[in-house]
Formats: C-alpha cells, structure tokens, sequence
C-alpha cells in the first residue's frame, strides 16, 4: 500500500499527479505540493535522521525551516548533492534521491549510537577535561575519532554543476513574510503606489493561511481571502512577489539580504539556468512579518521519532492532507495544541490524551476539546516516554505529585507556545524588549526603518495579526475575522517530572543533543553568561541557530541563577536567518570572471606567438616567447642576447600612466617626487621616485615633460591606482591651492619598448616629423611625432641598458604600430621578449623593481637613489619623515648591493637569506635576503642583487648564503654588473 | 588654503540610507573608499613641526567609539574626497560635508 | 584545583557530575591589588595567569567588561602558525607556537591544539618570491615551513582546485606544518581556571571607567562600573577597545579599530585536513572539530565599534573560497559574525611599556592575536613583573614608529611591479 497515511481529500496537494522518490535507497511516493517531510510522513516514515553526539534515532519536528532532526542530503548526483537540507523545506519534485546523514552503516542500525548507551561518559565539554594525554595523542589519535564522529552530512566531491545569478533592487517597502500580516501589510503600502516587494520563505505566500481551513477574513474562507489577496497584489505592476525567498541577513542602512531559489524545487534539471539569486535590495521601509515559531517542550526522552510540535502536526494534516499518526498523544501549554487534537480526532487519528501543563487551561478550544470527548489532563506533565525507533507510549504525571499512568500513542504532539521571529529585527540592531506575560523578547524601539508586524510581534490573534500588517503598510485597514483560534499560553524551561535527574535527558537542542542537565551542569561550573552557557553546552549552536532552544536553556538558567530572564540576556542574533549556498554570494564571479583580465593591445598578438603570460595584478603580461622546444631559460637567454647584441621589442603597455596637467603641474611634482622637476625642460625625462609620507618608496618611475604644463607620469603597473589615489589626495586635501588636473592614461596608450644597439634603425623608417639621432636626441628625452602614421609620444628611455625608445601610441592603434616595427625591425633580428627577460636585463644593470627590490620598509638611500633627492626643495612627501633625528640615526640598514656566487653556474634562489657564518646555531643572524638572481647570458654567469645589512661598506666581503642543498659563497659586489659607465645607453 | 563655495551639509537621518557624497548624492558604500580621520592637517612648513609632532601626524589618528569625522573618497564616481561624520558604534552617518568646510 | 582527567570524567559520570567544581570563582572585587589586567580575552586571563605562575604575583585581578573569552577570543577563526617574515615577528610568534604545543598540558585543560598544518597558496610570480623569501627566513630562524609545488599542495589538500585554468592558478605554496589550529573558548576558559586556582580574581561584568594617576603620573588604580580598584601596575590587553582604555590615562595610540567578519558552514563530515590561507584573493578555511567550515574573510574598509560589518566584505570571501574549493560551492553558510580588530602602521603589535609609569600595554594585534595568545601573555606577564620588556617584545615597542623602526609583515607582502 502506498501513502497509507494520506487522507482522501483536504490539503494543498494535487492528488491527481504521483511524484516517485527515494530516501536511503527505498522509493515511496508523493504529489505535487508536497515537502519531502509531508511524503515520508504519508508513507509512515518517522524516523529519518541521527543526532550529532549521540546518534539517537530522530523523527521529523516541525514543518518549517527551524527543522533540526530531518537533515537529509538531496541530489540526483554528486555535482548537484547538497548535505543538511531540512526534509520540511526539501520540495517533493519525480525522481528526488534523499539520504539520511550521520549513521553508519544504516539509519536503523547505527553503531555512532554506542555514544548513546555511554552517554552518562559525555557531558557537555567532556573533551576539555581530557583527551590530554600523551600529548601528541589529540591530533594523531583523539581528534580524528571525533571527526569522524561529528558532522552530519557528506561534503559533496565534486564541483557544482550549478550557476548562480545576483540582482540589486530598491523598493518603497519590503515586506518580509507572506502570510496574513505580510500580505495585509503589502496589500496597505501597494494601495499608497508604493514600490513594494514581497518575499516568502515557502514555495506559495500565504503562511499560516496554507493550513487554516476554519477562519473567516471580511466574509470569506481564509483560503479564498488569500487567493482574493494574491490577485488583487498582482494587479499593482509596481509589486514584485518572490516566493521560495529567504531575507537572511539585515545590513546597515535598511540593506537587506535575500536568498531566491530557483530551481532546487524541481530537481535542477537544466544546469544553464541558474539555481539561485542572491538580491541586495535597498528599502526605504522594512516590514517584518516572519510568524512565530513553536517551542518544543523539554521533558524526559522527548525526542523519539513520532515526537513533534502539535502546530506542525496540524499543517501536515490540514495543508498536506498526512496523519501524523493513528493514536495521539498531545502534551501542551497552549490553547492552540487543542486544536490541533480536535482537527485529528475529526480525521479519525485517536486521541490518546492532552496532558496540559496549566491548572486552569480554558477558553473555546479547550471547551471544544471537551465537549469532543478528549481526554483532557490538567495540570499534568510527561514524565518519560518509550519506543525506540518510534515512540510507543509516554507516562503522564500530575505536577503535584502522585502516581503516573501510561498511555500508548505512535505520535506525541506537543507545545510550548510561539517564540516570535525578531531576528531579523535584532540583526538591524532594533532592541528587544522581554514580555513576562509571553516569555518572549518582542521588538522594541527600531534602529533602523523598518517595523514589525503579525506574530513576530507577539500578537495572537488573527485580527490584530492582519491590523498591524496594514499598519505597518501604510494602511488603516480594520479587518473582521471570525472563527479564528487564539495561540495562548506557553512555557519556558525544562517542565517539572518527578524524577531522578540523574538518570533522565530531556533535550533543549535536539540536534546538538543538549540536554537540560547540561545546562545546569555549565551553570555549576561557573559558566554564568548565556553566551558561556551556549559555547560550553553547544545549545543553540547547530543548524537551527537556537530556533527551538534559546528560550528554554534561558527557562532553565533562571530559576538556577535566581535572575528574570531579561536580566539574562539573549545570544545574538546573527545573519543569516537560515543557511544560504556560497555560491548564491559567490554569484557571477567565477573562473574568467572571478575578476576582471587586463590585456594590452598587443596581448592577441603575443598569444598567437605562444608566449607564456603571468598574472601582474590583473593584467596578463608576456612573460617569454619560447621557441620550438624552449624552456624558460633557454627562451631568456636567446631574448636576451637579441637584445645586448641586435634589438628586442617589448610590451610595456601595463605600466601605469599619468597625465599632469595644469599651471602648477611642476610645483606638485615637485611636492610629490623626491626629484627636482622645475628645472626640467620640455622634451626631456627624469627617472622619478615616489615615497610614502613616511619616507619609505612606494612607486616610481619615468616621467617625461611634455610642456611648461604638462606632463606623462609613469607608474609601476602594480601601482598605477595606488599612485593615482595618492596624488589625488593630496591634490583635493593638502595642496588645493594648486592648479593641477589628473588624468589616468593608462588605458588609452599602448607602450612599446624597442630595445638594443639596432633600435634606432628600427624605429627611425617609421618615423615622422621628428629627428630621432643621437645628437638630436640623446637618452633621457622625449618628442612628439608621428610613427607608422599614428599620434606618438616617443621616449629615448632605456630599462635595459641599452639604446631604446618607448613609443606610446593610442592603444587602438597598438597592435598595428608593433606589427610594423617587427616588420622594420626583421633585417635586424628584432626579437619580441617578455618580462622575465626584461627582469634579466634590468638586473644586469642594477636597476630595481619597486616590489622587489623594495618591499615597504626601503629608503631611497637603502637603495642608492639618495642623489636624486632635490636638495634645494623645502618639502616633498616623506622628507620630513627621513629626517627625523631618531630615523636618520640608525645605522646598519640594509641597502642595495650585487652578489656573485663563488660558482658561476649557480643561480641562487630569490628570497634565500645571508649569513656570515652558516655553521652558527639557529635562529642565525641574518644580514640580508636575495632579492633578484638570474643567469646573465651577458656576463656568462649568474648574478644576484640583495639588501644586504651596512651593504655598500661590505663590497668585497665573502658572506654565505645556505640553501637547501648546502651553503653558496658569494662576493658582495656592486650592484650594477653590466656597463657600469652607461656607454651603450648614449649609443 | 583655496576656499571652496560654502554649501550647507547634507543632513543625515534615519531615511539616510547609504553614504552620501556631497557632489553625486547617495551611493551605495561599494562605490567609495575610506580615507581615514579627517582634519589631520598636513602642515604647510614641515620643517617647523618636530619630530614628535610628526611622528603623530604620520601614525596616530583618533579612533573613536561614536562619532567621527572621516573621509571618504567616491572612487568609483566623481573621484573626490569629502568628509563624513559617522558614529562607529551604530553606524549611522550624520552628515557630509566637502574638503575644506568645518564639521557640521 | 580540581584536576580534569579521563579518571575524573568517569568518577563524575557515575556521580551525576554533581561534583565538578566552578572553573573559576565570581568574586567581589577587592579594594586593592599587586597588578590589574584590562581585559578578559586570551591574552588578558594568560598574563594573569603567567603573573601568579612564573612570576609570583598573585594578587592580581582581571577586569572584563563583559564576559570572558567574548571578544576576539571568541570571534576569530582559530588559524595559529609562526611562519613570519621579520625576525623579530617570527621570534614572537614562534614563542607562542611552542608554548602552543603544551598549553593543554600546562592548563591541564585541552585547548585542542590540532598541528594539522597552515598551507599558504601562492597565485603568482610575486608571490612566490615572497613565499618563498619566508621559507628561508624561518628556516634560518629555526621556524618550520616549506616550499610546495602545486601538485604537492593538492596532495596534502585534496579539495583545492589547481587547475591551470584558473583566473588566480594555484602557483605553489608554503607550509608550516607545526602551524594549525585550537578550539578558542577553551583557551579563555582554560587560563581562567588556572589562573583563578592561582588566586586571581576574575571579575566579569566590570568595565573599566577611568584611569587614576598620582602626582608623579604614575598609575594608582582604575575606577569601574563595579567602584574603584587600586593597583600600581596595570596592563591593559583590550584589543578593539585599547584606544578607548588608553585614552583614559591620556595616552593616544597609533590604533584604529576594524570590523574584522567570520563565517561558519553547516557541519559536514571530515573534508577538509588542514589550514589554507590566501592573502591574493582573500581566503581563509579550516574545519573545525564539529564539522564547520570556519571562512575569514577580510576587514572591512572603515573604523567601526559595530561587531558587524557589510555584505560586500563576505561575499568576496566566498567567491574566493568557491574558486580555491569548487566542491564547496553548495555547502551553506550557517552564522556570520564579526569582531572589532585594532591596528597598528605596521601591522604589528605593541606590547610594551608605555610613557605612564606603572602602565603597559599589548595591542595593535590586527587580524592575527589568537595565534600569539601563550607568547603575548607570558610576555606581557614578563614587562609587568619586571617593569621591562623581554628582549622578544622589546621591538614591539611604542616608540618604533617615531624611529621609523617599523615591522612591517604587510608591506613586506604588499604586491608591485
């Protein structure tokens, strides 16, 4: 027999369609409209899922997402298998594979709950009183067991097959939670033309309405007024409804944070559409309208399958069309508990009893329940239960005292009255305020705009629900309702059983199985903060975030602590309201787009020659060109020679650029830079050094006079924003006074580097409107022209000690004029090379690299650049740092030298360390590191820089650099190893 | 200092919602970038300041539990600075205002 | 004390455990005592403890404003590793790291220190220059951490993606294999108990008010919501909140104090074996004894008290942690949290004297104190007890920033070309 639970009418299912699924390898069957918790409960399936410490079987709780046992893993495969979904949110969709979690071998039989029969061994924090011995036992041995333990689901293996989109969105009003406050509210604010946006948790709006076959709204069936609602709500194209959508998180300045899914609910069968969207919708008003949600009670074994919330018992019968059970057994505080006995003894579910803890329980319900021959049990309370894979009968005990009677049931229903949902609330920092007539914080004075409406303020009535709804819209709405029942009453705490504690759990947090006991165990070893309590016990710590069991461990703590409850305190409150997927956050970006690619002009080219790039920031620079079989260093090699002996070609484009412009544009370099820049002229370059204000280097870089009011400043490529944002600082805040305009150019030129005895000959055929000789242009200077017909600024500059230009182009025009400079340049071998070669080079000359050479904490005397300094100027950023008397006086800083090992083959590693004497014991003192090493195929050896301690006074000086296999000696030499008089520059 | 027109600050509220840049209006913070304690005046003669003056002015800012005069620059807008006067704890802003004009 | 053992936990099972005791006592402050310590952290309760142990000093009382453990003990993502760059951090932190190794001993408390190995991934060129100058930095200095190709990397961590194809390829990485990872409430808990069977007073709910000096400056006692408390020595370990104590005793600190946000998934089963760490794209993750994966994300951009911070900020973390650990991408954040987080220039700490007599301080840890928790204690223990620092902290001084003596872990990263 299939569903042997399912009633044969009533509820929002669609009989008339059967969906198949499997749950630990068994097929069942459901229909639409059902969660995969309504279809297991239809097919008479309780038990579904282990707790985490104690492995104890558990059924499903609650109908909503504050579920903490029915944890199950769902996905047809493993790139779309998620773990620790709750069964009542799963939605039921033909073919859906679930799997229970945390058992092994088997949900029925799980050895995990050989924890169970020694639970007496396992209080809470156990593990902090042992597990210390021998020391280096936890992490070998201890820890590992109780992994393998812990956890509940499986982390999928495989990478998600899923895509994910995300939306901004601004509205008037959004309106958090569909169901009768929600709506009234959103009904009110869409009547004022308000932008509004509605979301829901659930896969329809509707909330509590989904399962109240009895109130009446203005006239009608609280089922029609809901779809009368919806209608009318349609009808405004300025409201937007987004079912299946949790607000998860609130963010300053009313942000709030929404989780849509798409595609879970249908069995993601199309993996190019995406599986959810995470929305940031900016509101000017926030109404939270997120219900209540019901409180277990806590008393002895009240977690055995077939133990749930009466309230969920009732919506899987009324919304579901599923009988919980054939024989009930209701244990309550609260009126509503009475109605959930009377719905299922009218569908033919015996009622084995309502044991209430209150003395004097009436009003209609209770009434009701009586005149239906419901046994009713007054001031009493369960004192234990039985059945081990099901629940098969519980004792009930009056509370004052006296002898217990046992009854049988296969479920046991209970309820501890409603906790209002405030989390959102609290999360925008609204204060809560403690109500002793409901135990319960409610919403107090808001920190934000945003109000709160329906249950989640604590009210009880549907009336009052729906009025504060259009309240909170902007509305005067008055609705009359009828017939709708009123969730009075509840209780906080562990309840009165009448036995011996020793020996009893009755359990607060289920999932984390935090009992009671564990509880008043934290509070006799002096945790006394709820925020103690909590981390010592695990309570509210598992995946319902406290949801169930706040309120009852703040129950228990009172009395022990003789404290109110407010004087307590709660836990915070913390996004998000339920768990969101990292991919909803982590969105588009992903792969090509996790972030934007930088790519020059000449990037196509470099890529059909088969360089090899590496990441620089964002941008992709060509970091070689192999030939044939080439690895690295033959490729450098070969670059190199091209360019010492004929020409290279290089592109430079990624290095940050600058237009300065403006009447004091030389003043404020002059400000910024640590060089001189009055007295450069028109038409010439100056190698600039930028420090931070105090006195260490943070960029630099050629900068080219263009006028009396111009001028090209060039960044490293890394810096190219930092240097920007820094002298626009300045500019805006300390020097507003001068006439200066900042432009960045980066983007628009394209730079090509033409390097070698040779480059002239290659350049000069392109050429226009400009003599590039020697003597008309000596290195250091720069013309504007034309080159290949194209716009150019043309520098005489040279990173490589060698002749060179660097031609700046539109960038459009880039690709273009490199193309024709390989084509002038093939008589003479013009070799394009990459920036380990352009590395290789500069090293051979002592150039730095900024980042390299420097890393923060380098002076531009560490470096040797200390005559660049314009003496005469009074100021420039970072002068007045260097020159404070305890800075200037320290001696033994490290500064820039060259090293030569004393094998010339061997090329040592950038970053190992200098020592005088490796055989000294560790730590060693160290002088220094190295900084840049090649091969120089110049010099036919290899070759190192480093910052070496009192460098410049070591020349000569044989240190030690140890590395792995063995100790390098090497010479402290100068740190420029090629053409120290700089004659081939001038070529 | 160059002065620049004076313009009344833009108020804050609880309706201010995002960060309010005296030139474009409110953006939402994912457009800007902080700049740190406002008012710390570089001085025009640094020479003049001694060496603890300085070492202050390089490294020591106000970081105050309530309200604080900051800057921030709409870096992915109009590129300028401007100062804003926030209260750390609540994160509520209270008011913006340009370089060069007085804490409202 | 009550010692803890496995003996202990049967006896106490078969007794109900009625017989365990408070682990620390909740007493009234005294009108006086030798040293006070300004906050109840990891750093605060270890130097209390490290003054009554090592030192002798036992009439010491710590002050927490709220409960202990509650701040950045209690907030961050439990990452310990001693694998710095500079001698002088790597000597501080590897000061702590071996304390590390026997602290549950020493406590006899477990703080579940789990050596399950730091991997550092490098992404570029840049990086592994700098990695790599770290690698033998340490191993000169005596400090544990090597170089690992990519593929040697997958090896010691299965989940993270290597591909090639990346827009970030995984290039290399450093591990620290003593490096790992500790259960961080039982740390706060672990020196509270120890300390209090040592004397000391732990005074929750106590916020500190002012500061009062006599005529010579020198400290004379702190006022608090709880009335006021002598004592000629106090150390203030407050964390986000130094500046608001220190201002108390006129002293303006080179501080400024971050949201610094976490994030934890539902618990899974045993995925993930070690510590990854990503400083290009921003990545931090662990998983913790539950199951949890525990995710840092970044500061975020402005100075805020709020203990949260925006949206933004995690988001990125988790585009970073979806590209290092495809396989994660539908795993589901369970809380989000933040802390406050003090800054120094340098991004290193103080922890020192200060220019008021009788007063020190220990601060500016940033987004990295836990991992110090043993060192920084016992060093601060150390310059109360001895009115001078140890010749470790001695750097860490106050006045490095006047001589432009930096130790500058950050800008030693920081990424140019």
């Amino acid at each position: 027999m299939t569903q042997p639970y399912r009633l044969s009418t009533g509820g929002r299912i669609d009989r008339s369609r059967t969906l198949t699924f499997s749950f630990d390898g068994k097929h069942y069957t459901g229909h639409p409209g059902d969660t995969l918790a309504s279809a297991l409960l239809a097919n008479g399936v309780h038990l579904v899922g282990r707790s985490f410490k104690y492995h104890r079987p558990r059924g499903i709780l609650t109908a909503g997402g504050e579920e903490p046992n029915a944890l199950v893993g769902v996905g047809r495969d493993d790139a779309h298998f998620t773990p620790n979904l709750r069964a009542t949110q799963v939605e039921l969709y033909d073919g859906l594979t679930s799997e229970s979690q945390n058992r092994s071998p088997s949900l029925m039989r799980d050895y995990g709950a050989v924890n169970d029969v020694f639970w007496r061994f396992f209080p809470a924090g156990f593990y902090y009183k042992t597990f210390m011995w021998p020391r280096k036992a936890w992490t070998k041995f201890f820890e590992p067991r109780i992994r393998e333990m812990a956890g509940l689901g499986r982390s999928p293996k495989t990478a998600d097959a899923a895509r994910y989109a995300q939306r901004f969105a601004h509205c008037d009003v959004l309106v958090v939670g569909a169901g009768p406050a929600g709506l009234a509210a959103a009904l009110a604010a869409a009547k004022t033309g308000a932008r509004v946006i509605l979301c829901d948790e659930q896969s329809e709006p509707g909330g509590s309405l989904l399962a109240e076959p009895e109130a009446m709204i203005d006239g009608l069936a609280a089922a029609e007024w809901l779809k009368a609602a919806l209608v009318q709500l349609a009808a405004y194209p300025q409201v937007k409804i987004l079912p299946r959508t949790i607000a998860f998180g609130y963010f300053p300045h009313n942000m709030i944070g929404l989780a849509q899914s798409l595609t879970d609910h249908d069995g993601e069968w199309d993996d190019s559409k995406p599986r959810g969207r995470l929305w940031q919708v900016r509101a000017k008003q926030v109404v939270i309208a997120a219900g209540a949600i019901e409180r277990p009670l806590v008393f002895p074994d009240n977690d055995r399958p077939g133990i749930m919330l009466a309230e969920a018992a009732r919506i899987y019968l009324e919304r579901y069309g599923v009988l919980p059970g054939r024989r009930a057994l209701v244990f309550t505080a609260n009126d509503v508990a009475y109605r959930t006995a009377l719905a299922l003894h009218r569908a033919g579910c015996a009622i084995a009893g309502i044991v209430d803890l209150r003395p004097d329980a009436g009003g209609p319900l209770v009434t009701a329940a009586q005149k239906a021959g419901l046994p009713v049990f007054p001031a009493s309370t369960i004192a234990g239960t039985d059945g081990r894979l099901r629940v098969t009968g519980a004792t009930i005990k009056p509370i004052a005292g006296g002898s217990g009677q046992h009854v049988s049931c296969d479920v046991l229903l209970m309820s501890g009255g409603f906790t209002p949902s405030v989390h959102l609330f609290s999360q925008s920092r609204g204060k809560l305020v403690f109500d002793s007539t409901l135990d319960a914080f409610l919403p107090g004075a808001p920190a934000e705009a945003c109000s709160v409406a329906g249950s989640a303020a604590g009210l009880q009535s549907l009336k009052e629900v729906l009025d504060s709804g259009a309240a909170a819209g902007g509305g005067a709405a008055s609705y009359q309702v009828a017939n709708a029942p009123l969730a009075q009453g509840g209780f906080i705490g562990a309840v009165p059983y009448h036995g011996d504690p020793g020996s009893v759990r009755a359990f607060l947090d289920y999932q984390n199985d935090v009992t009671a006991k564990d509880v008043v165990l934290a509070l006799r070893e002096g945790m006394r903060s709820v925020e103690h309590v909590k981390r010592f016990t695990t309570n509210g710590m598992a995946t319902d975030q406290g949801k169930l069991s706040n309120m009852n461990a703040l129950g228990i703590m009172a009395p022990v602590l003789n404290k109110p409850v407010p004087a307590i305190g709660t836990t915070t409150f913390r996004m998000p309201y339920t768990p969101v997927p990292f991919g909803y956050f982590g969105g588009y970006a992903r792969g090509e787009l996790f972030e934007p690619e930088r790519r020059t002009a000449i990037h196509s080219w470099a890529a059909a020659q088969g360089a090899v790039f590496e990441d620089v920031s964002l941008w992709k620079r060509a970091r070689y060109f192999p030939r044939g079989t080439e690895d690295m260093r033959q490729a450098v090699a070969r670059e190199c020679r091209a360019v010492r002996n004929g020409v290279g070609i290089f592109d430079a484009s990624t290095l940050g650029k600058i237009e300065v412009v403006g009447p004091d544009a030389a003043e404020f370099l002059n400000r910024m830079y640590i060089n001189a820049w009055t007295k450069l002229q028109p038409g010439k370059l100056r190698y600039g050094i930028l420090l931070r204000e105090d006195g260490f280097v943070i960029d630099d870089g050629v900068i080219g006079r263009i006028s009396d009011t111009r001028f090209h400043v060039t960044t490293t490529t890394g810096g190219a924003a930092r240097v920007l944002t820094m002298m626009e600082d300045y500019l805006q805040t300390e020097f507003p006074e001068l006439d200066v305009w900042l432009t960045s150019t980066t983007e628009q030129y394209a730079v090509i580097a033409v390097q070698g005895p040779m480059a002239r000959e290659v350049v000069q055929p392109l050429v226009e409107g400009a003599d590039i000789s020697a003597e008309a242009m000596p290195h250091m200077s720069m013309v504007e022209c034309r080159i290949a017909g194209v716009p150019a600024r043309l520098f005489r500059v040279s990173f490589t000690g060698e002749l060179g230009f660097e031609i700046n182009v539109p960038a459009d025009y880039g690709r273009a004029v490199w193309e024709d400079l390989m084509e002038s340049g093939r008589p003479y071998g013009i070799t394009p090379y990459g920036t380990e070669t352009m590395h290789v080079l500069r090293a051979e000359k002592g150039y730095i690299i900024v980042g390299q050479e420097t890393d923060g904490t380098v002076t531009p005397d560490d470096v040797g650049y200390a005559g660049m300094i314009g003496k005469a100027k009074p100021d420039f950023v970072g002068k007045r740092a260097l020159a404070r008397a305890a800075f200037a006086a320290q001696t033994n800083r490290k500064q820039l030298v060259g090293l030569l090992t004393d094998d010339p083959a061997h090329v040592l590693e950038e970053g190992a360390h200098i020592v005088a004497d490796p055989a000294q014991p560790k730590p060693m003192t160290m002088l220094g590191h190295v900084t840049s090493s090649y091969w120089s195929d110049a010099l036919g050896r290899s070759i190192a820089l480093a910052l070496l301690r009192d460098g410049r006074a070591r020349t000569g000086e044989q240190l030690y650099v140890p590395l792995e296999n063995g100790n390098a000696r090497v010479t402290v030499v100068s740190s420029v190893f090629y053409d120290p008089e700089g004659v081939r520059l001038n070529g | 200092m160059k002065l620049l027109p004076p313009r009344s600050p833009i108020k804050g509220s609880q309706e201010m919602l995002l960060i309010p840049c005296p030139y474009c209006g409110n953006r939402p913070e994912i457009e800007f970038a902080y700049g740190g304690e406002a008012h710390v005046v570089r001085a025009a003669a640094p020479r003049t300041v001694d060496d603890t003056a300085w070492t202050e002015f390089l490294y020591f800012r106000k970081n105050p539990r309530g309200d604080h005069a900051e800057r921030w620059r709409h870096a992915y807008g109009c590129g300028r600075f401007f100062n804003v006067k926030r209260n750390t704890y609540t994160d509520q802003i209270e008011a913006s205002y340009r370089i060069g004009e007085t804490l409202p | 004390m009550q010692r803890y053992s496995a003996l202990a936990l049967i006896k106490q099972s078969l007794n109900g455990h009625k017989g365990w005791k408070p682990q620390w006592r909740d007493p009234e402050p005294k009108q006086s005592y030798d040293a006070i310590i300004i906050g109840g952290g990891g750093h605060g309760l270890g130097a209390a403890y490290y003054l009554a142990k090592k030192h002798g000093i036992r009439n010491v009382a710590v002050l927490e404003k709220g409960w202990i453990g509650g701040g950045n003990t209690g907030r961050n993502t439990t990452i310990i590793r001693s694998n710095y760059l500079f001698d002088e951090s790597a000597a501080l932190y590897d000061h702590a790291l071996k304390m590390w190794e026997g602290l549950s001993q020493d406590l006899n408390y477990n703080v579940m220190f789990s050596q399950r190995g730091v991997l550092m991934v490098a992404h570029n060129v840049h990086d592994e220059q700098s990695f790599r100058r770290h690698v033998y930095a340490n191993r000169l200095n005596g400090v544990d951490n090597e170089w690992l190709t990519p593929e040697q990397a997958k090896a010691f961590c299965p989940p993270l993606n290597i591909a090639p194809g990346m827009r970030h390829a995984v290039t290399g990485a450093a591990l620290q294999r003593r490096a790992g990872t500790a259960r961080h409430d039982a740390v706060a808990w672990g020196y509270a108990r120890a300390a209090d069977a040592l004397g000391v007073d732990i005074i929750q709910n106590c916020e500190v008010t002012g500061i009062d000096r006599d005529a010579a400056g020198h400290v004379t006692g702190v006022r608090t919501t709880r009335g006021r408390i002598g004592a000629r020595k106090i150390g203030v370990s407050a964390a986000g909140s130094t500046s608001l104590v220190m201002e108390m005793a006129g002293l303006r600190m080179p501080l400024e104090s971050y949201p610094l946000q976490a994030l934890v998934s539902e618990p899974v089963k045993p995925i993930f074996p070690c510590v990854v760490m990503s400083n290009t794209i921003h990545a931090y993750i662990s998983q913790s004894d539950k199951g949890e994966l525990v995710i840092g994300a970044g500061t975020d951009a402005y100075v805020s008290y709020s203990q949260r911070g925006a949206l933004h900020i995690p988001m990125h973390t988790l585009e970073a942690i979806c590209e290092l650990f495809p396989i994660f991408r539908r795993m589901r954040m369970m809380r989000n949290w933040g802390g406050i987080v003090d800054v120094t220039p340098d991004r290193s700490p103080i922890l020192g004297k200060t220019p008021v007599p009788g007063l020190y301080v220990n601060c500016g840890w940033g987004t990295g104190g836990f991992k110090a928790t043993p060192g920084a204690a016992d060093l601060l223990a150390y310059t109360i007890a001895k009115d001078e620092p140890h010749p470790i902290n001695a750097p860490f001084n106050l006045e490095r920033f006047g001589a432009g003596q930096l130790i500058d872990e950050a800008a030693a990263a920081a990424v140019a070309h």
